[in-house]
């Protein structure tokens, strides 16, 4: 019979002293080892069987790793275990950075959020990330500690496929930053679920807009999509005509039925690929109309 | 695979366990201590049955190593009620009628009392948002909220 509740398959834990000694234990495990955080996706996925690691590396007691650090002059910075309560929590978050709460609580339930962390759902590559969209949109960048030492990735050219990023054996993420955002800007996360609270996210759609003179149509936005895509996806076709063109309702239409066109999601339990593409345009047009409002137009 | 000796504090008692890699704290409360007030409803994250207190903060036992919880403190169900009287949540809850089949009420009695250290005046909204994560096939979550609402404005 099927064993409704299995435990965890076997695994050694792994708690190296430093961030070197970290990435050389991953780096010489090579596909056997992986780095965790919260574990909030990592234990469903070995407990369902769809990872098989031998071992698991704790890397969220390292320094920095639990920090929010805020600068007027460089923006933020947010050590990778820091988990989503503390980022809705934040003062400085929500001061200047209120998109990634906003985003943050929407992600499952409190005690679940006491436990994940916006870089373990970036380096798990999942396409529905709640909080990923804003970190795209704010333009994060990642600090990673690899074999070579640190270096820093941007998201940009970070996803490569469902469960696929840049990373490599060895690499541990240990914080993401954010340059100051753009001067007066606004954003805005819009979920659809399968209710108003704790699923995930059938779509979702994260925009961020400013007023920019160099624009002609007076302002840039940039947006995200979840859940649509192979990969968390940036509609630019969607971006230029709302910088080309004289903003009011119609480019809002038009922007919105470009990014459902730009997008091929497929369709599962949570939504057909057909409803899912209307929902993107129906969710960007209200997200952009909202962020509009929010800068003055 | 590896067993790891750890001590960390158990409903204000100081507590020892020896425990294997892939345990989760679920099956070290539940199975190796033998206080099974905390109950398994997913193991999966979803249910909120298996709601526990880590340092203080609401967490799925279920999606928590034991050994993770080496030199921390935890509080289960049974850490709530003190000096044979029970936490006011629980008196709430029962007087209310929140409580039909029980398998959620430990969780849901966790989620709340952390709530109430963080918020003590919740506002109906408040309380459903921090009950999300705590399913109940019974009751419909009306007794519940109300019972939670009730042990608020007691306090
Ligand atoms: S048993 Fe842990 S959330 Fe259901
Ligand atoms: S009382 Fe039965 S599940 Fe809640």
């Amino acid at each position: 019979m099927l064993n409704p509740t299995p435990g965890l398959p076997a695994f050694d834990y792994v708690k190296p002293a430093s961030l070197p000694e970290a990435s050389h234990f991953l780096a010489a495990h090579g596909d056997t080892a992986r780095p965790f955080m919260g574990g909030t996706d990592t234990f469903v996925r070995m407990r369902d069987g769809f990872w098989g690691e031998k071992h698991l590396v704790d890397v969220k007691h390292f320094e920095g790793m639990n920090a929010i650090a805020f600068d007027s002059d460089s923006g933020l910075t947010m050590g990778a275990a820091v988990n989503m309560n503390r980022v809705i929590a934040s003062p400085e978050i929500n001061a200047h950075y209120p998109l990634l709460a906003e985003a943050a609580r929407t992600v499952a339930s409190y005690q679940l959020r006491s436990r994940a962390t916006i870089v373990g759902n970036i380096c798990n590559g999942s396409p529905a990330g709640d909080t990923t969209g804003a970190c795209l949109v704010l333009h994060g960048v990642l600090h990673v500690h690899g074999v070579n030492g640190p270096r820093t990735e941007s998201l940009d050219h970070f996803f490569l496929g469902p469960g696929k990023t840049v990373l490599q054996p060895g690499d541990i993420v240990t914080a993401i930053s954010f340059p100051r955002p753009p001067q007066g800007w606004a954003g805005r996360y819009l979920k659809l679920g399968r209710n108003a609270l704790g699923d995930l996210a059938i779509v979702g759609v994260t925009a961020l807009g400013y007023p920019d003179s160099t624009a002609t149509s007076g302002c840039r936005f940039r947006l995200a999509l979840a859940s649509v895509a192979p990969i968390p996806y940036r509609p630019v076709a969607a971006e230029t005509i709302l910088a080309e063109n004289k903003i009011d309702e119609n480019t809002i239409v038009a922007a919105a039925e470009a990014a459902m066109n730009g997008v091929k999601p497929i369709s599962d339990a949570r939504g057909s690929a057909r409803y899912r593409q209307m929902m993107v345009r129906n969710l960007t047009r209200q997200a952009v109309t909202d962020v509009w409002q929010q800068i003055g137009g | 695979m590896a067993v790891h000796n750890i001590t960390f504090t158990l409903n204000g008692e100081a507590e020892a366990a020896v425990v294997p890699s892939h345990m989760t704290l679920l099956q070290m409360l539940r199975e190796e201590i033998v206080m099974t007030g905390t109950k398994n409803g997913c193991a999966a994250g979803e249910c909120g049955a298996c709601t526990v207190l880590l340092n203080g903060e609401p967490v799925n036992s279920c999606l928590v190593l034991a050994v993770e919880c080496d030199g921390q403190t935890l509080v289960t169900v049974e850490g709530l009620a003190h000096d044979r009287q029970l936490d006011p949540l629980q008196q709430a809850l029962i007087e209310i009628g929140g409580v039909q089949c029980g398998f959620c009420t430990p969780g849901v009695l966790i989620s709340a009392r952390a709530l109430l250290d963080r918020n003590p005046h919740p506002t109906k909204a408040d309380v459903q948002a921090a009950l999300v994560g705590n399913l109940c096939r019974c009751t419909g979550y009306v007794r519940i909220i109300d019972g939670v609402l009730a042990a608020a404005e007691r306090a």
